[in-house]
């Protein structure tokens, strides 16, 4: 992705071959043809179908030539089959996530990297450990501690805290930021505390200024991450005032409402993480390059 | 690994300099700065991530329904899991989605990447398309591709398909090609993101090994053969492990598109996990058989990591 990129296999002047230029070609244009058909297509469809009458849809599906004149499916969608209300629900489980992993996760970098106390090696392997051990384990009892939790003995069903604060253990990001911190060079944290400053005025004067790319890419990441979720808001949020739009979608295609409304809803779901990705693409692929990187 | 066991070395060699506790210059060394930082975490690591594993350790010897106190069952619920006629049907099934994923899916990102690899003009144009079905939500894409897999001969891939004489097919709704769809679904939603991985793992082959290649005469097929895949290999034995514990705990999709059906062609253990604890309310069950699919794919990973750490370059 950097613009280094001098050579691949093929060489500058195998590149200037006929033979290799044209077979070339014609596997650019047609990796294209299939990236837009698979990547672009299925969008544009939900996008022209949220438009159409349901007759239309069902009748011919792979029509290309439409004219957009059920508008109010969108409307339908929005108000009636209250996609609005839990796009908003899932707004704020997707901040509310993002921000218990920044915490939790810089929090835990910056004492693992910087901080550096006797004990670090202990917890951050206990953290460690949480990455190679499958989600399915402790799905149940996580379920179960949601719905009373030990010593506290409140129950956090129904409540955004349901999602938001499991979101927050997330090991990965832990060392995502833990290798950034380890990058950024001493001695300006060493300037900063000859100059009286605590551990955490270096954290918010030094460490995360400098760390803004790698705090970007996680914030798109856990955003995108947490718009994904079903299962476990599926399961702690019972009430349909508090339920996502991941959760209200399968809902609304078991009942009878028509099938353009279905579509319009699917559309309005879709529309704000693509729209999002549209805008930080580059910190998008970015971020998910760094990530395999890690996991390599 | 190292790095740990040097800080832990010189953890020791500390604590032999100064053995009594001094609490004072404990706090003044940044000592309760440490443990302010350290609330946060442990805590939210205790409840909701290290609390639960151990939790469903001790609860998969328990029988619970969350009215009753528990009760202590020992080996109970494994034999009772076990012996379910469903679950060799179940595992049965989730091997083959693996399988079919495996040899199917697997392939495709490291195909898309080395090709997008190759563009010096427009790759992120590529890129970006790639990448899309990665950012959909699957509930919503799920939706979307039920409407493509209608069975009927004017569905969406119906049509497409006859208009170069193929079809109908029956999709989801018949048992010998459920799954198959159900795969076909889980390459698209994936091998984008992966291709990125794979594109940011191939920036960094070294290409010294093409310019040696090509001097000795190798084509760009060989190049493709001798040097990328070699140079990629331990990051695709790390995608390829990825990938099986993955889906081997595959859940959302078929829980969407066929609820387990038709005729349990695509009941897969995830979903025996979840019948067990959300719609029999058996938790004890639930977690016994959650602790031996984990008992499995830790097993798997040890195995996978001997067995591939031969081939694996030396580094």
């Amino acid at each position: 992705m950097t613009d280094l990129k001098d050579r691949g296999v093929i060489s500058v002047s195998d590149r200037r071959r006929p033979v290799v230029r044209t077979w070339f070609g014609l596997v650019q244009g047609l990796l294209l043809l299939v990236l837009i058909v698979s990547g672009l297509g299925p969008l544009l469809w939900a996008a022209k179908a949220s438009v159409s009458p349901s007759n239309d849809i069902v009748a011919d599906p792979m029509g290309i030539w439409f004219s957009p004149n059920d508008w109010q499916n969108l409307a339908l969608a929005w108000n009636g089959a209250r996609i609005g209300q839990s796009l908003g629900n899932t707004v704020i489980l997707a901040a509310g996530s993002t921000l218990s992993t920044l915490i939790v996760s810089v929090a835990a970098a910056f004492l693992l990297s910087v901080l550096r106390p006797k004990w670090g090696p202990w917890l951050s392997g206990a953290i460690l450990a949480t990455l190679f051990l499958p989600g399915v384990v402790s799905f149940v009892p996580l379920y179960l501690t949601i719905l009373d939790l030990p010593l506290l003995n409140v129950s956090l069903q129904d409540t955004f805290w349901a999602v938001w604060l499991p979101a927050g253990a997330s090991a990965f990001n832990v060392v995502v930021l833990k290798r950034f911190f380890d990058s950024i060079p001493r001695e300006y944290m060493e300037a900063a505390k000859i100059d009286g400053a605590g551990p955490l005025r270096i954290l918010t004067m030094v460490v995360l200024p400098l760390s803004r790319p790698i705090l970007g890419v996680i914030v798109l990441l856990s955003i995108v991450g947490s718009w994904k979720e079903f299962l476990w808001p599926m399961l702690v949020l019972s009430n349909p005032d508090l339920q996502p739009v991941s959760v209200m979608l399968p809902r609304l295609a078991t009942g009878n409402s028509p099938l353009a409304v279905q579509m319009a809803a699917v559309f309005l779901s879709i529309i704000i993480p693509v729209v999002l990705f549209a805008i930080f693409q580059k910190q998008f692929l970015r971020g998910v390059g760094t990530a395999g990187g890690v996991k390599g | 690994m190292t790095k740990t066991l040097d800080a832990a070395a010189a953890a020791t060699a500390r604590r032999r300099r100064k053995p009594r506790f001094d609490p004072v210059r404990w706090a003044r060394g940044g000592g309760l700065h440490a443990v302010l930082f350290a609330v946060p975490v442990v805590l939210v690591y205790v409840y909701f991530s290290w609390g639960p594993v151990v939790q469903g350790l001790v609860l998969s010897f328990q029988k619970t329904n969350l009215i009753q106190p528990a009760e202590w069952v020992g080996w109970g619920n494994f034999t009772y899991v076990l012996s379910d006629p469903g679950l060799v049907q179940a595992s049965l099934n989730t091997a083959y989605f693996a399988l079919l994923a495996l040899v199917f899916g697997f392939p495709i990102p490291i195909v898309l990447a080395v090709l997008i690899n190759e563009l010096r003009k427009y790759d992120t144009l590529y890129n970006a398309l790639a990448y899309l079905p990665a950012i959909v939500p699957p509930v919503a894409a799920i939706l979307l591709w039920k409407f493509f897999y209608d069975p009927d001969a004017t569905g969406m891939f119906n049509t497409a398909l006859g208009w170069i004489g193929l079809g109908p097919f029956p999709w989801l709704n018949a048992e010998n090609s459920a799954m198959p769809s159900i795969v076909l679904y889980a390459t698209w939603a994936g091998a984008g993101s992966t291709a990125i991985i794979y594109i940011a793992a191939l920036s960094t082959v070294r290409t010294e090994l093409y310019e040696a290649a090509e001097i000795d005469g190798a084509g760009i097929w060989r190049r493709i053969w001798h040097i990328t895949l070699p140079q990629l290999r331990n990051v695709i034995f790390v995608m390829m492990l990825l990938q099986l514990i993955g889906t081997f705990q595959i859940f959302t999709e078929p829980f969407l598109f066929t609820g387990g059906g038709p005729n349990n062609a695509t009941q897969t253990i995830l979903l025996k996990i979840y019948n067990y604890a959300f719609v029999n309310g058996d938790f004890g069950a639930a977690t016994a058989l959650s602790v031996l699919l984990a008992a499995f794919l830790g097993l798997l990973s040890v195995v996978y990591y001997f067995v591939t750490k031969r081939w694996s370059t030396t580094t």
